[in-house]
């Protein structure tokens, strides 16, 4: 802004440009900024999506759809920044579906492989 | 005769070096927009104060076939001028030198003009403009940049350090303008970034502009990297020379007084704020009411818009403003407002600027995202900066003040000098919607008409508790004043601070939440 600028009061906002605002138990007329409107909301994470916590690579798959995998035994080989990393079971249960395949690029928090309870069919 | 043979030879000399990467390069960094490096110093200082250094140092390196590679100025011109009388040490990295490549000695250029600057305790302007590391001199050019970073620290807080990004500056480049005091860009020109669009892609297989990762627009807006944004390079050197007349030389001097004018904003001040503490305004326009001249220098206008700082004069002395601004996100504080006000609350300080807090706030931005990011540790940044300074610090309440908000903007008990309230400030724990929902939940719960009965209880707690009284019968207000008597007040208290001495323990420094 020029040092210059006066704007006499003359509102720069116009009123159905406003919104209301709420915080804590009021809500006001406001703007909102653009980083605002583009903030990612929040997703309560499902324990059975098994999502990438780093874009890369996917070198090996290392299971198969259906097949029940024990905690702590690896599924996934992610290569990112020239790094294989383990991906490996949270919990005992079984692949419901596999999203990625072998040589596939991934972004951040890519859904790789869905899981399902070891005794469900 | 000889001299005169000699002063021609020196002419021809410095014409040829001068001429940096030659014509055909001057064309394509003019085709691409871009005043070339010589004439961007020399449209931003005074006219003919500018002189140069360093104009024959000459690269060391042997390898890759650079020993029979001629670069003038290495890639960079060096030297001192003024800017409105002030004197100033200036580098402009030239791109049509090797792309403004950084070499050893194209560094020790930069750090000799920076020694200068911090021994003479005057400002010092980088103009950025470079491909970054020269990759042929390899550890020479990392060499470079640390000897630089190093310098930048060892000048924080010393002398006012500006960065101007007209042109690439990426990977390790970055990190010199992260450090100075101000970065100003250029809109299509400046680009900041530490990876490139081409790793991005290879190695994450993100395809984005330049533009879009880390250009002028992007660094003003949404990474808050720049304080300052301007459509042209002209633009631009305006900005930096209206900066350069606000602030001191040295943290040794008061930034120079100019003959005070009165404001020249025509709308009382005591109509510019709605008495509906729901409904927003500009809090600029209460600035521009205060302020000599209506005169106003805003830092980092386009982020967090939902603060504004920036420097205005008072009696024709330079003050910082620092103002919570409902037209944005209700003028909450989140981790972005956080950063930018404890960022220019330290510079006042840091500068013997006094600090003015404008406070209308209804609190912290509720939200995962917030909480996630470190809303925590970014907003105790400004209980820090505050409690920290002591140049002369005045609050006016203007409106809301609510719970951590209030203790953060300023207060008394973070070491205010000035605490005013305007008669409709609302002093309280929280807004009173929320207050009278706790404190009479039973009474409101048990009532034949709920709804009747919470307006009544807000209604009572706002007599009772959202007022400036309450604050001002425990003197943590010292006066409430009328809207229109403010700006009369804010000078007296200036005038009555100008001997302030105020100590902090010995430390070799603090521990801010950075």
């Amino acid at each position: 802004m020029s040092e210059n600028k006066i704007k006499n009061g003359e509102q720069d906002a116009k009123s159905e440009e406003l919104i209301d605002f709420a915080v804590t138990a009021r809500k006001y007329k406001t703007l909102l900024t653009t980083k605002y409107k583009e903030r990612k909301p929040w997703v309560n994470p499902n324990p059975y999506d098994i999502q990438s916590s780093i874009p890369g690579t996917i070198i090996k798959i290392l299971v198969k759809e259906k097949q029940i995998v024990k905690e702590g035994e690896p599924i996934l080989i992610l290569e990112a920044m020239k790094m294989q990393n383990r991906i490996e079971m949270p919990f005992t249960a079984r692949i419901k579906k596999i999203n990625v395949s072998e040589g596939e690029k991934i972004p951040k928090e890519f859904l790789m492989i869905e899981l399902a309870p070891a005794d469900e069919k | 005769m000889t001299l005169k043979k000699n002063v021609e030879a020196l002419r021809q000399k410095k014409a040829i070096v001068e001429k940096g990467g030659g014509d055909k390069a001057i064309e394509k960094q003019v085709a691409m927009g871009k005043l070339p490096a010589r004439e961007r110093i020399l449209a931003l200082l005074d006219p003919d104060s500018f002189h140069e250094y360093d104009l024959f140092v000459e690269h060391e390196e042997r390898n890759f076939g650079m020993d029979n590679k001629a670069l003038p100025g290495d890639g960079v011109i060096t030297g001192t001028g003024t800017i409105n009388g002030a004197p100033i040490c200036i580098y402009a990295q030239d791109f049509t030198v090797m792309g403004g490549s950084l070499g050893l000695k194209h560094a020790r250029k930069i750090t000799k003009i920076m020694d200068h600057a911090l021994k003479m305790k005057i400002p010092c302007i980088g103009i950025n403009d470079s491909g970054g590391a020269r990759i042929q001199e390899g550890i020479g050019a990392l060499a470079g940049y640390g000897e630089i970073f190093y310098r930048n620290t060892m000048a924080s807080g010393v002398i006012p350090q500006i960065s101007v990004i007209l042109g690439p500056c990426a990977g390790g480049a970055v990190y010199s303008p992260a450090l100075t005091d101000f970065v100003f860009v250029v809109e299509n020109i400046s680009k900041m970034f530490i990876t490139g669009p081409n790793v991005i892609e290879t190695v994450l297989g993100e395809k984005i502009s330049q533009e879009n990762l880390g250009g002028a627009r992007v660094h003003a807006e949404i990474t808050g990297n720049a304080h300052f944004y301007a459509l042209s390079e002209k633009e631009c050197f305006e900005q930096i020379k209206t900066l350069v007349s606000l602030i001191p030389h040295s943290n040794e001097e008061k930034a120079a007084r100019i003959e005070p004018k009165k404001p020249r904003f025509k709308k009382k001040i005591e109509n510019i704020i709605p008495s509906d503490p729901k409904q927003p305004y500009d809090v600029r326009d209460v600035i521009s009411a205060l302020a000599d001249d209506s005169k106003f220098l805003e830092v980092h206008e386009l982020w967090a818009p939902n603060i504004v700082v920036g420097f205005g004069r008072m009696n024709g002395e330079t003050v910082g403003f620092v103002a919570n601004q409902p037209l944005y996100l209700a003028g909450v504080l989140d981790c972005d407002a956080s950063d930018k006000a404890a960022r220019f609350i330290r510079f006042c300080d840091a500068f013997n600027i006094p600090i003015i807090t404008l406070e209308d706030m209804p609190g912290y931005l509720p939200g995962v995202d917030q909480e996630h990011a470190g809303v925590i540790r970014h907003g105790a940044k400004v209980l820090y900066a505050y409690s920290e300074a002591t140049v002369p610090k005045m609050t006016v309440i203007l409106r809301k003040a609510y719970g951590g908000g209030y203790i953060a903007m300023n207060s008394r008990h973070l070491g205010a000098d000035f605490m005013f309230a305007w008669p409709g400030a609302e002093i309280a724990v929280m807004g009173p919607e929320g207050a009278a929902n706790i404190i009479f939940r039973k009474e409101i719960m048990e009532a034949e008409d709920e709804d009747a009965m919470r307006q009544q209880k807000v209604k009572e707690y706002i007599e009772k508790f959202a007022n400036p009284y309450v604050a001002a019968s425990k003197g943590y207000i010292d006066a409430v004043i009328e809207p229109q008597e403010t700006r009369e007040l804010l000078l007296h208290a200036l005038e009555v601070s100008k001997n302030k001495d105020d100590h902090r323990p010995a430390k070799k420094h603090g521990i801010p939440p950075f």
